[in-house]
């Protein structure tokens, strides 16, 4: 029991934090575009931090549920709808059987994710769920859900407790620019101080050529001192490679292991989800950041999380004072 | 090897670069590190990619900051480390050349004004060392290659060569790991096969290894093709010196 996709959407796939420990063999990492609206979701259910959810892109699915499930719902706005009701977003949501969860197209933001309490029935490929969609490998199939798919759950979990208090405030995605810390290079040395100077001042626009591989920006020229390849080496969630056309490409979840350009800069981990939850023709612009500065932001989100994982785990107000209600009436009637 | 520099690529990533140029005994170097490290097992280190002449180490920040994980690879990459990789592993990887294994045989052969025989012996008398992998899992890059028979990419890509495919791109050679889009000349085939999702190690070969073409007939090349497919076939693995 578990659901069954009635829509794709444009597209969809079984993700996770991705397939590391075998970059050395070739095999790209993949996983979630946004990390953060991934980790949040899981805990909204108490999911393991790892857990596999559905991430998809600009047109939702349609799924229809043929079992009980808690799920949570985050992201971008794809207006979901419960049985044609609207759904909450950043909320634990009981879900019956026969109930048919949709979303629309993307109102803000890019990617949405959804998460479910009875874990997706996905084989773990080589120590990761995840869809690398290049290689066909992991996920469903190797492939991009379409109509007719069928996902088991793994477990039956429909009880959660502190059902009423998990919710959290929203993630907003409305806005149309967004400012990326970066760690300056591995390769910054290979550009001129001009190119530089006009990299971290320039204001760079999100092109159309942007995937779960990466994203081309368009903007002003950077200039590289000589040539700007370099012998092949590794690429980071979050590369900034320039090639010769001088405009910056960011490289994300299904890059590939390892290129040839040089890397003038790495957006911080913790701003990722900015750039990939932005639209075609949005402004991007870069602000250089320490590494150890952005060691600092990405170990605050982690904390910020766990703070939100404690908030959800009291017992929520109405709940409390319904408690203090029966306990002055049970006092009433013992007296 | 003064001019080690270990820098940051973002806040998860640290990059170790070891000079800029293709060789192998950097490249070796890095190879022994690779190994070093997997033994080692340093807390919080969670991928590597070695490259040509590069080490990208992916880790945990939550684990180990970037000054600390830094300080341990500078100690690490200063060590004496002579005695690791004082062998190599040679794959003998048989391939039938020419004919409809290798559709571009006739164009390698003309543009290098040598024999067919010419060109098969050129390309299977000697070891080539696996710098790295990339591009495509188990997609092994090469060095070695005989500049005789150096023969630039195909003009318009195929849109589909099949896994096991042996080719030329300009001045590489390699082997296709699975069926893909290519500009490489082909020319032969491989039985075996260097990544096999159903494996329990699903790619063959690392880099550090050596790679040795050993020219087989149609006969030979099926015969082990039907023993691959039965999953009992197993590469001839020399050991060498350095």
């Amino acid at each position: 029991m578990g659901i069954r996709i009635l829509k794709g959407g444009m597209l969809t796939t079984v993700q996770d934090l991705g397939r590391t420990g075998y970059q050395s063999q070739g095999f790209g990492v993949s996983g979630v575009m946004d990390v953060r609206s991934f980790r949040i979701a899981n805990l909204l259910i108490d999911n393991p931090e790892n857990e596999a959810v559905l991430e998809f892109t600009l047109i939702g699915p349609t799924l229809e549920f043929t079992a009980t499930s808690i799920i949570a719902i985050t992201g971008g706005d794809f207006q979901p709808t419960i049985n044609g009701e609207p759904a909450p977003m950043y909320t634990a949501i009981y879900m019956n059987k026969g109930d048919i969860l949709k979303f629309g197209s993307a109102r803000t933001g890019t990617r949405g994710y959804v998460a479910f309490s009875g874990y997706l029935g996905i084989p773990v490929v080589m120590g990761s769920r995840c869809t690398n969609l290049k290689s066909r490998l992991g996920g469903f199939k190797g492939r991009k859900l379409e109509a007719g798919d069928y996902i088991n759950f793994r477990i039956k979990r429909p009880y959660l407790p502190f059902f009423l208090s998990r919710t959290l405030d929203l993630d907003e995605f409305d806005q149309e620019e967004a400012t990326l810390r970066v760690v300056m290079g591995p390769q910054a040395d290979r550009f001129s101080k001009q190119g530089i100077k006009t990299f971290l001042t320039g204001e760079y626009v999100v092109t159309s050529d942007f995937d779960r591989m990466g994203c081309r920006l368009d903007g002003p020229f950077i200039a590289p001192k000589d040539a700007s390849d370099i012998i092949s080496d590794g690429i980071a969630f979050g590369s900034v490679q320039v090639p010769s056309h001088g405009k910056p490409i960011i490289l994300l979840a299904d890059r590939q292991t390892t290129g040839g350009y040089a890397k003038i800069a790495t957006v911080a981990s913790v701003d990722i989800p900015k750039l990939v939850q932005r639209k075609t023709d949005h402004k991007i612009r870069f602000q250089a950041v320490s590494v150890e500065e952005a060691q600092k932001l990405y170990l605050e989100e982690i904390k910020e999380l766990d703070q939100m994982r404690k908030k959800i785990h009291q017992p929520c107000r109405e709940v409390l004072e319904c408690r203090l209600a029966a306990k002055r009436l049970t006092r009433l009637f013992t007296e | 090897m003064q001019n080690i520099k270990i820098v940051a690529a973002g806040d998860s990533s640290l990059l170790i670069e070891f000079g800029n140029e293709i060789n192998e005994e950097i490249n070796r170097r890095i190879t022994t590190i690779v190994q070093l490290m997997r033994d080692q097992h340093i807390e919080g280190v969670v991928d590597m990619i070695p490259a040509f002449c590069s080490l990208l180490i992916n880790y945990d920040p939550r684990i180990i900051s970037f000054n600390r994980l830094q300080k341990r690879m500078e100690a690490l990459v200063k060590m004496d480390l002579k005695g690791g990789a004082e062998r190599r592993r040679i794959f003998e990887i048989p391939v039938c050349y020419g004919g409809e294994y290798g559709p571009d045989m006739e164009t390698i052969c003309s543009h290098a004004g040598l024999s067919e025989k010419e060109v098969i012996d050129l390309h299977s008398s000697r070891d080539y060392l696996i710098y790295m992998l990339g591009f495509l899992p188990g997609f092994c890059y090469l060095g070695g290659l005989d500049e005789r028979i150096h023969t630039p990419r195909l003009a318009n890509p195929r849109v589909k060569i099949p896994a096991g495919s042996v080719g030329i791109g300009g001045s590489q050679t390699g082997i296709y790991p699975l069926d893909s889009p290519g500009g490489w000349q082909l020319m032969g085939m491989t039985p075996v096969k260097t990544y096999d999702p159903d494996r329990e190690k699903p790619i063959l070969l690392e880099a550090g290894d050596y790679i040795r073409f050993i020219p087989v007939q149609e006969a030979e090349y099926l015969r082990i093709k039907e023993s691959v497919e039965r999953d009992e076939y197993q590469c001839t693995v020399r050991e060498g010196g350095v």
